[in-house]
């Protein structure tokens, strides 16, 4: 198996506003909490390591992606 | 301790007399008498081999050290003839629960199926297994037990090593064929060969405290997340013979060891987890650990066993039990090597097996360490997300980390033939031999284990209701005209045989290969294969 990236739901709004609806009235530090069992329980629905392994990867480009967007920000604007 | 005899002379040696130029010759030394080191010499003595056995102490070390000894550890430990020793002695434990909070998440059974001589695990303070392996030695003539006999040099040679040993009455030198080191974590002669010891160091500390105290608590490994005892922290209640009772306790990472070792200091943290203070010390520690492991094993003819060579956290039993599987590892091939009957290459597969295995007890250690003290606030929060999602989800269960318990490797190996029938079960070559019930033809019971035992522990075909085996190996049959009855079908089902299946088992009781109808080419294959010839 690898990673399906195609829209898999019917109604992708719906599954977006039910996961930030669920976020609604949390502190910070309990939507934290949240994402931390919500993943823990995702991942053990999907079951397959290597399909994990690459979740993983492609939500991490995205960390790294907007760390170096920032950075490149920052450089022009001291540039400027 | 007072009926285990802990204390031992030093006796000079007639090696000690000898001029420089006359230096005594042996096949093989083995340093440190701890258990990895008594129990290889065991074994190479029961094969055959003399051996010198050089300990620098005169006693057995005090304190419980290792508690916790598997399965695998009593089966090689009967195969030297003191697995019964061990077992009566010892508390024979399989269940472990885990703990959060007030309330229990889960338990696991390590081993639910019956039909095992063997339990999962007994408890039993490393002091009561040095002695008993200490008396054994002292049953076999063919090795020469040295106290206070501390090597200091270690010189290599084309054909050995040659090794200066200090004693009370001054140093002496010997030659060695082979030298193995079991001298334990500090290792001197690993400092000798010149080689890095490399891994993780791990910053939090425990405390550990053998208690001495009637208590009614059953024989089982509890561990606690955040106690109410001992908030925030983990702490483990296990049972050792002589109603001593093992307690570890997670500390923080600055706290002062000087003062947390003291008495007075560790007293109120058992009271207010027993409930009472109706107990007395046997043993106090405190300590942190790291994970690492020698890069090569072997050092030409200086080969490391036990903590010598590798070191992993305390939870999961994997110090004492790895350092055993190296001794059993080793033995038969550094026998089989001594004799000529197999290339002095075969001791690169003792490397090769037992440095995956070391990496795999410090991966799983490692894992468990880091659950238990997660290193970060969001590696906080994912454990606190696993431990509440463990009260209501199987799934949950599983993710807790208490320490997972020590199970043999299966090793990937240039001794393994690889299968070449359809197997939906039993072991794969790599994989320990399982244990189950036969019965003699009379209905008389015995186990596998000791049916291999019986035949020698050398290479065996293990058949069930076999149409034919080579001559020149031992064999087990199971079935058939003349073999073992399978009364309960057991050996049949764990090792998914029909008739004409065979095995082929190696001296340590690992399967070298398997085949569903084997012919004599095949066999003669696998076994020069696993000899070491290929």
């Amino acid at each position: 198996m690898t990673l399906s990236t195609s829209s898999n739901f019917a109604k992708p709004d719906d599954a977006f506003r039910a996961i930030v609806e669920a976020h609604r009235n949390l502190s910070e530090l309990q939507s934290a909490d949240f994402d931390a069992a919500m993943v823990l329980i995702l991942a053990n629905h999907i079951g397959d390591i290597d399909v994990l392994r690459e979740a993983i990867a492609l939500a991490k480009r995205r960390v790294l992606d907007a760390g170096q967007q920032q950075q490149q920000q920052q450089q022009q604007q001291q540039q400027q | 301790m007072a009926h285990t005899k802990t204390q031992f002379g030093y006796r000079r040696h007639g090696d000690q007399d000898r001029a420089a130029g006359n230096v005594a010759e042996h096949p093989v030394v083995v340093v440190g008498a701890g258990p990895v080191g008594l129990s290889l010499a065991i074994d190479l003595a029961q094969r055959g081999q003399k051996v010198v056995l050089l300990d620098d102490a005169d006693r057995i070390g005090e304190g419980s050290r290792a508690i916790c000894f598997s399965k695998r550890s009593l089966e090689f430990w009967d195969r030297l003839g003191v697995g019964q020793r061990m077992v009566d002695k010892g508390v024979v434990w399989s269940l472990g629960k885990i703990f959060h909070g007030h309330s229990q998440l889960y338990q696991f059974n390590l081993l639910p199926e019956v039909g095992h001589k063997r339990p999962a695990f007994i408890n039993l303070q490393q002091f009561h297994a040095e002695a008993y392996l200490v008396d054994r030695v002292g049953e076999l003539p063919a090795i020469d037990l040295r106290w206070r006999n501390k090597v200091v040099a270690l010189e290599s040679r084309n054909d050995g090593v040659t090794l200066t040993v200090s004693t009370p009455d001054g140093p002496y030198s010997i030659h060695a064929g082979y030298v193995i080191a079991c001298d334990g974590a500090r290792s001197s002669l690993r400092q000798m060969v010149g080689a890095e010891f490399t891994g993780q160091v791990f910053e939090d500390q425990f405390l550990i405290a053998d208690v001495k105290m009637t208590a009614e608590f059953p024989t089982e490994r509890w561990f606690w997340f955040d106690p109410p005892f001992h908030a925030g922290r983990s702490a483990l209640l296990h049972k050792q013979p002589d109603d001593v009772w093992r307690i570890d306790l997670q500390l923080s990472r600055d706290a002062d060891p000087i003062v947390e070792r003291q008495p007075e200091n560790v007293r109120p943290r058992i009271a207010r987890m027993l409930g009472h203070d109706k107990f007395e010390f046997e043993w106090i520690s405190l300590y942190k650990f790291q994970c690492r492991r020698m890069d090569r094993f072997v050092h030409d003819r200086v080969i490391f066993a036990g903590d010598a060579a590798h070191q992993v956290s305390p939870f999961g039993a994997r110090g004492a039990n790895s350092g055993l599987e190296d001794a059993e590892n080793l033995s038969w091939k550094l026998d089989r090597v001594l004799r000529g009957q197999s290339p002095a290459s075969l001791l690169e597969s003792y490397h090769v097996e037992r440095s995956a295995a070391a990496d795999e007890n410090i991966r799983e250690s490692t894992r468990s360490t880091d659950f238990m003290a997660p290193a970060t606030s969001q590696e906080a929060r994912l454990r606190q997300a696993v431990l509440s999602l463990a009260k209501e989800t199987e799934f949950g269960k599983r993710m807790v980390n208490g320490g997972r318990l020590s199970v043999p490797s299966v090793y990937e190996t240039p001794l393994s033939t690889a299968d070449c029938d359809n197997w939906r079960g039993g072991p794969r070559p790599g994989a320990s031999m399982l244990d189950a019930p036969l019965a003699f033809r009379d209905g008389q019971a015995r186990f596998l284990t000791d049916a291999f035992i019986s035949v020698g522990t050398n290479f065996t075909l293990l058949g069930f209701a076999p149409d034919e085996e080579p001559e020149a190996v031992s064999a087990i049959r199971i079935g058939g005209e003349y073999g073992y009855l399978d009364p309960q079908g057991l050996a049949t089902s764990r090792y998914d045989a029909e008739p004409g299946t065979t095995y082929l088992l190696r001296p340590d009781g690992y399967v070298a290969a398997r085949f569903k109808h084997p012919t004599h080419a095949q066999l003669d294959a696998a076994l020069a294969r696993a000899a070491g010839f290929s």
